[in-house]
């Protein structure tokens, strides 16, 4: 059975691991290359490369740093952070991502989403939406959560959808870096309107909100930093409960020979 | 030697770190007269069917792979490529292995089929050596190809389709091993064990 995966974010400046809470405040967390190899040895189904540097050397540190990535780990990664043409995604890719994350490039340039896709097909574009509450709809917010769009989420979403993204990464400004559940309301109600995976993100601070993010808002994989940078959840206890609440979850069998 | 095709639609990175871990030695090539000289060829592949069939035939690499007596390991598109036709593009493919590719149909679930899968051993195969139902793999497709007399491992999605295929010397599995950690890294060792003849004990291992 296709089960659903758990996907520890990594925030990435100049080389190095950072979560911040509600996108200020960075905390160093550590060597990216052996977080990964760490969250690939404890049963990560997938990572995610967020890189926030704003430096010109930006592109060469983080094509050197998904190359050395690409070396180490044998699971699916993704990589987001600014990327903001075919030729930015072509080197990324190139270098051994499986998926490129874009956020405010697409909606300032709706179709570089089909220009992407149709040079590297769907399975690779995600698109990386940034949703709050205003009001009684949720809105899309783009650099980082700082600038409002005047766009409508779920719209939004259904569009990306519509130009050849193959996956969402959706993440509640409301509830990012605040450790209290993901906005299952906002996940239960695109999932309703799109047929490709959904990823839940911005809210994880329990097991449970994990659990919920599955069961109510009917995410297809659910991303998380801190709770798993420092320790406060270990993905496997965390695929133990999921299974214990009738979620698929992937478990390493240990190869025989 | 392992030659890995060198095409638009490949995904060359992974693969050849995948070899590169294994210790085993390689080469990327769009060239037929260079792929001639490996031992063994993956053919990997994501994207657009239609797309990356014109890519081929115009390196003339499709003659070549019709053609070869050399083990191949067809990856994701790779592997669907090796039938005879894909709905993807509406296009005829490398015709290999009988067969024409489908669509997911999205009402019934999320497409593309993405993420951790099983897979069911329908028939014994030095590919699949060490590998069973409880094993995970790494699947990103939209189209699949249905089960049919060479499958050698189905997985279940909307519904049973081909994972693992063998025909003669064309192999092909739908998931991505070098993606797949470590059950991936064994697959792709059985296939390495393949092309050298590694533990042949007098039978043929393709």
């Amino acid at each position: 059975m296709l089960t659903k995966r758990i996907i520890p974010c990594l925030d990435i400046k100049d080389g190095r691991t950072v979560k911040g809470v509600n996108f200020v405040g960075l905390r160093d967390a550590g060597d990216p290359v052996e977080l990964a190899r760490r969250y690939a040895n404890e049963g990560a189904d997938e990572l995610v490369f967020l890189d926030i540097t704003a430096t010109k050397e930006k592109r060469r540190t983080l094509v050197n740093l998904v190359k050395e990535i690409a070396r180490e780990i044998n699971i699916p990664f993704t990589v987001g952070g600014g990327i903001k043409s075919v030729d930015e995604i072509e080197e990324i890719l190139k270098a051994g991502a499986d998926k490129v994350s874009l956020n405010s490039a697409i909606v300032r340039d709706p179709d570089l989403i089909i220009r992407a896709s149709d040079a590297f097909g769907s399975q690779a574009i995600v698109a990386a939406v940034d949703a709050k509450r205003v009001g009684d709809h949720w809105e899309v917010f783009v650099k980082g959560g700082s600038e409002p769009t005047g766009l409508d989420a779920l719209e939004w979403i259904r569009r990306t959808e519509e130009l050849g993204a193959g996956e969402i990464l959706l993440t509640s400004m409301d509830r990012d870096g605040t450790k209290s559940g993901f906005d299952n309301e906002l996940l239960a109600e695109v999932n309703k309107l799109v047929t490709i995976p959904v990823i839940a993100s911005g809210g994880a601070g329990t097991v449970e909100h994990c659990i919920d993010a599955v069961l109510a808002g009917k995410a297809d994989a659910v991303l998380a930093a801190s709770i798993f940078h420092f320790r406060e959840i270990e993905i496997a206890d965390l695929k133990n409960k999921m299974a214990r609440a009738n979620i698929p979850v992937r478990t390493i069998f240990e190869m025989t020979d | 030697m392992i030659g890995i095709i060198k095409y638009q639609a490949g995904n060359l990175a992974s693969v050849s770190n995948a070899l590169e871990r294994l210790g085993a030695d390689y080469f990327i090539s769009d060239d037929p007269a260079e792929l001639e000289k490996a031992d063994g060829v993956i053919f990997p592949g994501v994207g657009h069917a239609a797309a990356a069939m014109d890519d081929l035939r115009s390196r003339d690499l499709d003659v070549w792979l019709k053609n070869t007596k050399k083990p191949v390991l067809g990856i994701c598109l790779g592997m669907q490529l090796l039938y005879e036709s894909s709905e993807e593009g509406d296009c005829s493919t490398l015709g290999v292995i009988p067969g024409r590719l489908k669509k997911f149909d999205s009402s019934m679930a999320k497409v593309p089929h993405m993420g951790w899968n099983q897979l069911k051993p329908t028939k014994d195969h030095h590919l699949l050596k060490g590998i069973n139902n409880k094993h995970f793999l790494y699947y990103v497709h939209g189209y699949y190809a249905p089960s049919n007399d060479h499958t050698l491992a189905t997985c279940k999605y909307i519904k049973d389709f081909a994972a693992v295929v063998a025909k003669d010397n064309y192999m092909g599995v739908q998931f991505h091993p070098e993606k797949s950690g470590q059950v991936g890294s064994h697959l792709i060792q059985n296939f390495l064990d393949v092309v050298y003849k590694k533990e042949l004990n007098g039978q043929n291992l393709i």
